[in-house]
């Protein structure tokens, strides 16, 4: 059982709850007690139930079974915005902001402050917005409108919106899923300090080295029940991953390389203009060869132009693009997707939901929509064909559907991802470029990804890797690119490439 | 499992039960709704809201709205008229064209056509907004016909012309046919065809859709071309039945095609429904603009009541959607 070593009372009590989606259990008898003044971690795969108990917690879901108990009190929040009121506050994955409003306009939102006329009174938000502003040590003027931001600082204007309310739960559901180093640094330093003023938070995030550094305990979800619980001082990153896979990650790295010494891809002097700006280069002279079977990573801080080169190769942004593609020795013009998938070119976005699937279609129907020409006749689809392929695709893959004929958005992310995948292996690519593919998606779908990768590349695909998370790009790239504000800073082979060697080209700076 | 089933059965034909209560309804309170000139009546009548309820269709489901039926189909019928009656003038070379038939209809549904596909380059070169873009061609064309018309009908037609709107054809009034043969069409073109397809993609995520190689402007160009060519369509139709290109012909059509097209299901943010959830739509505003008449209420509340249905439709659909998530 829990060990109650901490002599305070917890803040927020969650007592044998359990929760169903018509019939299926989400949430099966979970106990979870929240102390102030700590961090505790909520860590699972996808589907595990942590979004869903965070959503009890906070008000969303009002029907469940079990109690929350506040302050030693039962509580049933009839929505968030009463769980608010009594100081329990959730920041989601995805922002709630306004584009086209101010930073202050945005952190007053639905609490603005009136003047004795009963008017906006904007001197005194403004005030109170620089304030806090600075207390996070975000140096930014609050006039800003939120649509000139980088994802990453609306993320910290959300969380900033969140202090303003004088919480004392507060819920962060993947703060750092979009933000850069330097960001999570700031928001720890938040953290750190929202600790010391006894606010208990509850932290939900898929990167386990993140909470050895910011979290005290933890709880491990899996499949909707508890499967441990302690305190994180006491336990190994490897022990919290095999609470939540049940199976170790051991297998997830490159074991046997291919790499042929034919050349698929080869990029040279690729440059991206910023179309917002005459002389602000988005990609600046970025060079590189790719042989067959060979698995190359980008990495670079957030803006450094790590997506940009995917999107300047595969024809987005023809205008603003110049320098030379050649595939398999012949230079290509690419002047839009079309041509780009002709040269044998394939990209798998990094925002699966706004860029990658049709949400309402079908698996079958996403998984050809690249490749439709192939499988019609005078613009007639072959249905048939069409589910076939998917079908294919899906075991390949071991994706988790019922059949190909399951709409896309009720699949979980890991299994959303394979989908796009499929969809572009269904193109037949040479060179497969892939943003981001592992993120938010749970540790399981994630090795599979990784093995894919293996065998692809085994197969005599080309395959470009951009990620965000070093250790990703450590355990599947052969050899790295270094992005620094738009410019390449380093070329490293796999054997050569350490952690603190790509930060250190990666923070390299213009002369 | 299976009250979740008869559920979803439920909510998929709910238009068609819908239909069948009113006809019920209809058949017990008049004798003549049930008889077979009243039918034929009917479903002519609605013949010309069904042609431009599947362009509409078409056009929602890529996530856009087209406001201009109304008036295209106006210029268009005013333009066949003119080419029936008088042919072509070219007064600096001295030369007259006349048309044939066959030539004046192809000629008026490649005007309507070619509004269309104007709508579609402002749309798609210009980045208006389709309410604006086709708001303009609602009024732009409106005035063209005035211009063309003088502001008076062109009336007197040959009676091969006269048999488009008002002929029968194996015991099915032509109009029906017509419209028949769209709906038939626009079917397999939806489901069966990559044009379909890419029409569904759009409306359901244009940013993917363009990241997976479509064409994303010359698929809308087709698509507003198609809407302004079965506008044109009605034109001809419109025309032939009265005998008369009229200036202000369809004016409001426009309205009666989007609550057809909503009512039939189809989600106004694109990528969601059916054209044949369109056709149930033309059916039910179709019928109770008859029950309503044959009923003797005021035509005052005849528009408030359909006003109602609309709105209960809509709400009915929202809810659904809401309950499947």
């Amino acid at each position: 059982m829990e060990n109650q070593n901490n002599q305070t009372v917890p803040v927020l009590e969650v007592r044998n709850v359990s929760k169903d989606f018509s019939g299926i259990y989400a949430l099966k008898n979970i106990d979870l007690q929240i102390f102030p003044g700590q961090v505790h971690a909520i860590i699972g795969e996808n589907g595990a139930g942590k979004s869903t108990l965070m959503k009890i917690a906070s008000g969303v879901y009002t029907e469940y079974a079990g109690d929350v108990i506040l302050d030693g009190v039962k509580v049933a929040f009839k929505n968030p915005k009463q769980a608010k009121e009594q100081g329990v506050v959730i920041i989601h994955q995805e922002l709630n902001l306004i584009p086209y409003l101010s930073i202050t306009e945005n952190l007053f939102l639905g609490n603005e402050l009136v003047n004795r006329m009963g008017l906006l009174d904007y001197p005194e938000m403004h005030k109170q917005a620089k304030e806090l502003l600075k207390r996070l040590h975000f140096d930014i003027n609050p006039h800003t409108r939120l649509n000139m931001l980088r994802v990453g600082q609306q993320q910290l204007v959300e969380i900033a919106k969140s202090l303003l309310l004088e919480s004392r739960v507060m819920i962060m559901d993947e703060p750092t899923s979009a933000i850069s180093d330097h960001e999570v640094a700031l928001l720890f330093q938040i953290i750190k300090e929202l600790k010391a003023k006894g606010v208990a938070i509850v932290y939900i995030s898929h990167k386990l080295n993140e909470l050895f550094e910011i979290a005290d305990r933890f709880t491990v979800l899996r499949d909707g029940e508890k499967v441990g619980s302690g305190s994180m001082a006491g336990t190994s990153h490897d022990q919290l991953i095999q609470m939540m896979v049940g199976r170790s990650l051991a297998d997830s790295f490159r074991k046997v390389v291919n790499i042929q010494s034919h050349e698929v891809l080869r990029v040279e002097n690729l440059c991206f203009r910023n179309p917002g700006n005459e002389n602000d280069f988005l990609v600046n002279n970025i060079c590189f060869s790719l042989n067959k079977g060979e698995v190359l990573g980008i990495c670079g801080l957030m803006g450094a132009g790590r997506t940009e080169v995917l999107e300047a190769i595969f024809g987005l942004y023809p205008k603003d693009v110049s320098g030379k593609i050649f595939i398999d020795g012949e230079e290509k013009q690419i002047r839009n997707v079309a041509d780009a998938i002709d040269a044998g070119i394939a990209l798998v976005p990094e925002d699966r939901k706004l860029q990658g699937l049709i949400l309402n279609m079908n698996v079958a129907q996403n998984t050809s929509l690249a490749s439709l020409a192939k499988i019609s006749k005078f613009s007639f689809i072959n249905k048939k064909e069409e589910e076939k392929i998917s079908l294919n695709f899906v075991k390949k893959l071991n994706t988790q559907v019922s059949s190909p004929k399951m709409e896309v958005q009720k699949l979980s992310g890991g299994n959303q991802q394979k989908v796009v995948i499929a969809k572009w292996l269904a193109t037949n690519p040479k060179v497969l470029l892939l943003d981001e593919p592992t993120r938010g998606i749970d540790i399981g779908a994630k090795t599979e990804i990784y093995r894919l990768i293996n065998e692809l590349a085994q197969q005599g695909m080309g395959i470009v890797v951009v990620s965000s998370e070093l250790p990703e790009i450590l355990s599947v790239s052969d050899s790295i690119l270094v992005l620094s504000e738009s410019r390449q800073t380093a070329k490293l082979s796999r054997e050569e490439a350490t952690e603190e060697i790509i930060m250190k080209a990666a923070l390299r700076e213009k002369e | 499992m299976d009250t979740q089933d008869l559920k979803t059965k439920l909510i998929k034909f709910q238009s068609i039960i819908a239909l069948l209560i009113m006809c019920i309804v209809l058949s017990l309170l008049s004798d003549r709704f049930m008889s077979a000139d009243n039918i034929w009546n009917v479903m002519r009548q609605i013949s010309v809201n069904m042609i431009i309820s599947v362009g509409m269709t078409l056009v929602i489901l890529i996530g856009g709205i087209d406001l201009s039926v109304g008036s295209v189909l106006a210029l268009s019928g005013a333009i066949t008229a003119v080419m029936l009656k008088y042919g072509n003038e070219f007064p600096g070379w001295n030369i007259h064209i006349g048309f044939t038939l066959i030539g004046a209809l192809l000629g008026g549904t490649l005007i309507g056509a070619f509004l269309g596909w104007f709508n579609g380059l402002t749309i798609t070169r210009f980045k208006v907004p389709p309410f604006v873009a086709t708001l303009a061609m609602l009024t732009i064309a409106r005035g063209l016909t005035m211009l063309l018309t003088g502001g008076f009908p062109i009336t007197g037609f040959s009676d091969q012309m006269a048999f488009i709107g008002t002929g029968w054809f194996l015991g099915i009034p032509m109009p029906v046919w017509i419209s028949a043969v769209v709906v038939l069409v626009a079917v397999v073109l939806t489901n069966r065809t990559r044009l379909g397809r890419y029409i569904y993609a759009i409306g359901g995520n244009e940013t993917a859709a363009e990241l997976s190689g479509l064409k994303i402007n010359k698929i809308k160009l087709i698509v507003y071309s198609i809407a302004g060519a079965l506008a044109a369509v009605g034109g001809i139709i419109v025309t032939s039945r009265l005998d008369s290109a009229q200036p202000n012909a369809g004016s409001g059509f426009e309205l009666d095609a989007i609550a057809a097209v909503v009512i039939g299901g189809t989600s106004l943010s694109g990528g969601k429904g059916t054209i044949m959830g369109t056709v149930q739509g033309t059916l039910i505003i179709g019928i109770l603009n008859n029950g309503l008449v044959l009923l003797n209420v005021s035509p005052f509340w005849q528009q408030v009541i359909k006003g109602m249905v609309i709105l209960v439709a809509v709400v009915i659909e929202k809810f659904n959607s809401k309950d499947k998530q």
